[in-house]
């Protein structure tokens, strides 16, 4: 029986930029970074969760002819796409330490009724939510 | 004997130009999404984008199909609509708060965006619970329009 959701991809724009993106401004560890012919495969994990990993891709070849990879790229560029959302220990020191490394934030650390939430882009245009979590609204143990 | 075969470099090439161009103008967009309670001009924010306003106003229209004006107007009465739900501020309040000038102008826009004035909608909407979506995911997705759509929604998610 399927068990987890083991990979999620991320479109950007460039990967190498995306790596440092992902690394030394998010603080996600390297999973694989392994370049075969001309494919890099390059994925990241956040620091709680080693099992998922985050594929940096370009679009292009092998998935994608080159104008379908044109077209994803300008929904990349223009911001349109949210891959999905990320959890934090604490929304308010989070967004500060984020901000001085120059993460860019949509929106500061705001009270929800599920929590406290920020939003920031990475440097390809993707947005996230940033969510602490309140008590009665804590993510599911596995 | 066939023509000669489209590479695929002509197909894209009409699009391969714009992603530098969608890079400068998503950074104009997106100060507009943090700064549009502040008096926000077009000229400041083609300066922004790099570009001459007539055509920062072009391209932005092209990209994200409406006017940089107009995004700047819907982002204030969206963000309008999520305080007159779920704050007890006033109308003049909120107007204040999301950088209209005057109530009259507010209220102007608010009834054009969405289909009634702030203080119906507000009646409406603080006798309900909120809708159970992640703010990100109304900030990002909802934006007012004047076609019905939002309209019919907002009473899907009141029964």
């Amino acid at each position: 029986m399927i068990t987890k959701l083991s990979h999620t991809t991320i479109w950007v724009l460039d990967q190498d930029e995306a790596l440092d993106f992902y690394t030394r401004k998010l603080g996600f560890q390297v999973n694989t970074d392994a370049t075969m012919d001309d494919f890099r495969w390059l994925t990241v994990s956040p620091p709680d969760q080693p099992d998922h990993e985050l594929i940096l891709l370009v679009p292009g070849p092998p998935m994608m002819d080159e104008e379908s990879a044109e077209q994803v790229k300008a929904l990349v560029a223009k911001g349109v796409l949210g891959p999905g959302a990320f959890e934090t220990d604490d929304c308010r020191k989070t967004y500060e330490a984020l901000s001085e490394r120059g993460v860019n934030f949509l929106s500061e650390p705001t009270e929800r009724f599920y929590g406290i939430e920020a939003t920031l882009r990475d440097n390809s245009g993707n947005w996230f939510s940033m969510t602490e979590r309140s008590e009665s609204y804590a993510t599911p143990k596995a | 004997m066939e023509g000669p075969a489209r590479s695929p470099a002509s197909l894209s090439s009409g699009m391969r130009d714009a992603i530098p161009v969608y890079i400068h103008l998503l950074r104009a967009k997106d100060l507009i999404d943090r700064e549009y309670a502040r008096r926000l001009d077009v000229p400041a924010l083609a300066r922004e984008a790099h570009a001459s306003t007539a055509h920062f106003s072009r391209s932005f229209k092209s990209a994200f199909g409406e006017t940089p004006h107009q995004y700047l107007l819907r982002r204030r009465i969206e963000r309008a609509k999520d305080l007159l739900r779920s704050t007890g501020l006033s109308v003049t309040e909120v107007s204040v708060e999301v950088g209209f000038r005057s109530l009259g102008s507010f209220s102007t826009a608010f009834r054009d965006l969405v289909g009634e004035s702030p203080s119906e909608y507000a009646r409406r909407w603080r006798a309900a619970d909120a809708p159970p979506i992640p703010a990100c995911f109304t900030l990002m997705y909802t934006r007012p329009a004047a076609s019905s759509i939002f309209r019919e929604a907002d009473a899907r998610d009141k029964d």
